[in-house]
């Protein structure tokens, strides 16, 4: 009777091993445009069938899946934790999956979240743990802890010292403006400029056209050739490059402050960034306006929008590389023809972290 | 002959078997339900509830059965997209999904990454975000499949948000994701969410949702732009007709049971469409229908529309020819909610205001202030009015 129990139960695993493998294997293909979507939905099907103790394993895919592929695995978990006796939850495992450092960062955040839905407890008691973390939405739990230890905490050096820490640690700029704020209201000085690593010196040239906003994607001489000096018909006449930065703590560039209020024009900046060292980093871009951006005379990405919202900062964070040694960067910011005082704003700012949100400070040029 | 061509399109519309509501501005795509419902609506009403809601959104509603489903959006970058069921008995939540932005949720501060509304064909779910995520889901909130369109074209994204509600017909979702930048329209087959077909679309920020143009033999997918209506085959994406005169890009069409398509341009333009839906013809245009920010809702031949300055609108589909007005308390975002007698509409304060529009004199009968913000469209459950905050779900009843 037991021998026949074991076989049965052997069955049963191998069974679920299989349902898991496909499940598996479906997922990690798919890719971002749909492709492998038949594929993936026949084996979402299946998920039902498998047992708490898959969960491990599915999230162990998002290192291998792509964003996309990660929404499926939750969809996949949602169904497993649905159908199951919470206490068959493996909580140990996913456990470790939040712990090992190894772990793609969106890996460690959902099995953080699930965790966080089957034991609350355990989840939260983890958060201090985050402090320094890669993963900047497990860090982003770490410092809101502090900042609101800080908001309480006595005496007012206690209360310094915790926003100081939070200030130290934060990725996020609405943290880092929030304990920026509350320290200057405490009497401390914060260089947020500084801090959140703008990009303040720039070169500019232009006004170039943009008559019927088709200066977009006119190529103006700067964007064949910006590392020269030379200079170049614009709008209203001959145009050369000129020096051109900001004090704003945000890092804001105002382009009508360079050039005055001008409609259907476009301008260029350029700045150099010394680099280490050849490196995966981020350029967070802020712009109401149209704009390009090139990386070494590559281009990045480019936006062909006005005046849909403001200026942000981080409103766009583009994946990109620096190389060893001086980097150029070249924007092309473009106006367009409206009048609404709302459509006045001519500008931009800039900065570069790496990938998990931390200021790259430009190294000493040799 | 006027009459023989109504009684057609009343024939052969494709009506709701159940009392569902299934997509933006209910199952017909009108605004409307024959049924009367509650006019004293009130919070504590015998059958109201109201429901705290896991994050913001300005979708409105979607009942399947006793279900009522919605979508919302939390997180500090609203990146957590969230597909909600709850009991319309009780308000008790059956079920909560959450999955990821994979696009960009920056938005205006007013609305939100969860400003679509939902649709089903009443087995399923498709939920599209500002984010360009589209997800499906079974009824029990089991994943169907999902796509983050983004990846298709970076560039689809509005710096104010989107909102644009997906329609399903024939197997297939028609998601419309249009913006200054880069625009298309998907044909996503509902199995499984493959792209069956993708539509270059006009470059400009468009706020509008596709709308179903049917008849019992046949279905189109109608999309409005700046440049006008297209009327799409929506197995396929192509186009059977091309209206290019112009169109609003906030309120939507609406699809009416005399077979005539209430196009937001110029005001309101009438097209009459063909039996066999393969041409249209302008039969009036009114600047003085110029809708708002809500669509103009339709029934029995009237049509309902307000303006920007919240004067609310009765028409007669078929000439134009306004029978009555009535100034209303706004600003409203959301578009009216018509049943077999009154109107319901609710105004960004939460005024709720029910117009009795059979009475000789329209007039509001009845008032309700739900003290929060509301920019949806009010849905229909099967004996009373949903409305929705960024923060709570109402059912209100008498």
């Amino acid at each position: 009777m037991k021998a026949n129990f074991f076989f049965f139960f052997l069955m049963v695993c191998q069974v679920g091993a299989g349902y898991e493998k496909k499940i598996i294997e479906a997922f990690t293909q798919l890719n971002e445009h749909g492709q492998g979507n038949v594929n993936a939905a026949q084996a979402m099907s299946l998920a039902d069938k498998l047992s708490p103790d898959s969960i491990p394993a599915l999230l162990q895919v998002m290192n291998r899946a792509n964003p996309v592929g990660d929404n499926w695995i939750r969809g996949a978990i949602a169904k497993i934790t649905v159908t199951s006796d919470a206490a068959a939850f493996p909580k140990t495992s996913v456990k470790a999956i939040i712990q090992n450092p190894e772990n793609e960062g969106s890996t460690r955040r959902a099995a953080f979240e699930i965790l966080r839905q089957h034991q609350r407890g355990e989840a939260e008691a983890l958060i201090p743990s985050f402090l320094h973390d890669r993963e900047p939405s497990l860090r982003r739990e770490a410092i809101q802890l502090i900042l609101e230890d800080a908001e309480t905490a006595t005496p007012p050096a206690r209360s310094i010292a915790l926003f100081q820490k939070g200030l130290q640690h934060a990725r996020d700029v609405d943290q880092i403006k929030q304990a920026s704020q509350a320290l200057k209201s405490r009497g401390q000085n914060v260089e947020l400029i500084t801090l959140l690593g703008f990009q303040t010196q720039w070169e500019m040239i232009g006004p170039f056209d943009n008559t019927n906003r088709e200066g977009f994607n006119r190529v103006y001489d700067p964007e064949e050739n910006f590392t020269t000096n030379a200079s170049y018909p614009g709008k209203n006449g001959q145009v050369s490059w000129s020096s051109f930065s900001t004090k704003d703590p945000l890092g804001l560039l105002n382009i009508n402050l360079h050039y005055g209020e001008l409609k259907e024009v476009v301008a260029y900046a350029r700045t150099s960034f010394y680099s280490a060292e050849s490196q995966k980093v981020q350029f967070r871009l802020g712009s109401k306006n149209a704009w390009k951006i090139w990386v070494n005379q590559a281009l990045l990405f480019s936006r062909d929008e006005y005046h849909r919202g403001g200026t942000r900062v981080d409103q766009f964070i583009l994946d990109g590389t620096l190389q060893k040694g001086e980097n150029q960067i070249l924007l092309k910011i473009c106006q367009n023809e409206q009048t609404q005082p709302w459509t006045k704003n001519w500008e931009f700012c800039l900065r570069i972290t790496d990938p998990a949100g931390k200021v790259i400070q430009e190294a000493p040029t040799p | 002959m006027k009459i023989i061509a109504s009684l057609f399109f009343v024939t052969l519309s494709l009506l709701p078997a159940r009392a569902d509501w299934l997509m933006f501005r209910g199952s017909n795509g009108n605004g409307s339900t024959h049924r009367s419902l509650p006019v004293t609506i009130k919070t504590q009403g015998d059958k109201s509830w109201v429901q705290d809601l896991p994050g913001r959104g300005i979708a409105s509603p979607v009942v399947v059965g006793d279900t009522i489903y919605l979508s919302a959006s939390s997180g500090p970058f609203q990146e957590d997209l969230h597909v909600l069921a709850y009991d319309s008995s009780d308000g008790k939540q059956l079920w909560q999904r959450t999955l990821k932005a994979t696009g960009r949720t920056v938005c205006h501060k007013k609305t939100c990454v969860a400003a679509s509304t939902l649709a089903s064909n009443g087995k399923g779910l498709v939920a599209q975000f500002s984010s360009n995520d589209i997800f499906a889901f079974d009824l029990k909130g089991n994943l169907l499949w999902a796509r983050g369109l983004t990846f298709d074209h970076p560039n689809i994204a509005n710096g104010l948000g989107m909102s644009s509600s997906p329609v399903v017909v024939q197997g297939v979702a028609v998601i419309q994701v249009e913006n200054d930048a880069d625009s298309y329209a998907f044909g996503l087959d509902l199995q499984n969410g493959s792209t069956l077909w993708q539509k270059k679309r006009p470059k400009a920020a468009n706020w509008t949702s596709p709308v179903i143009i049917n008849t019992k033999f046949r279905s189109l997918v109608g999309l409005q732009s700046k440049e006008g209506m297209t009327a799409i085959e929506p197995t396929t994406g192509k186009t059977v007709w091309d209206y290019q005169d112009g169109a609003s890009t906030i309120p939507s069409s609406t699809w009416t049971e005399k077979g005539i398509l209430l196009l937001p341009s110029h005001g309101i333009t009438a097209l009459q469409v063909a039996h066999d839906l393969q041409s249209f013809e302008s039969i009036w245009v009114d600047n003085k229908l110029k809708p708002g920010t809500g669509s103009p809702s339709s029934q029995d031949g009237f049509l309902y529309v307000v303006n920007n300055a919240n004067v609310l609108s009765c028409a007669s589909v078929e000439t134009g020819e306004i029978q009555w007005r009535l100034r209303l308390k706004g600003p409203i975002s959301g578009s009216p909610l018509i049943t077999a007698d009154h109107l319901y509409i609710f105004s960004e304060d939460g005024l709720g205001q029910v117009v009795n529009i059979k009475a000789e004199k329209p007039e509001v009968v009845h008032t309700l202030n739900l003290g929060d913000t509301i920019l949806c469209t009010p849905a229909v459950a099967k004996d009373a009015i949903l409305v929705r905050s960024d923060s709570k779900l109402w059912k209100l009843s008498e």
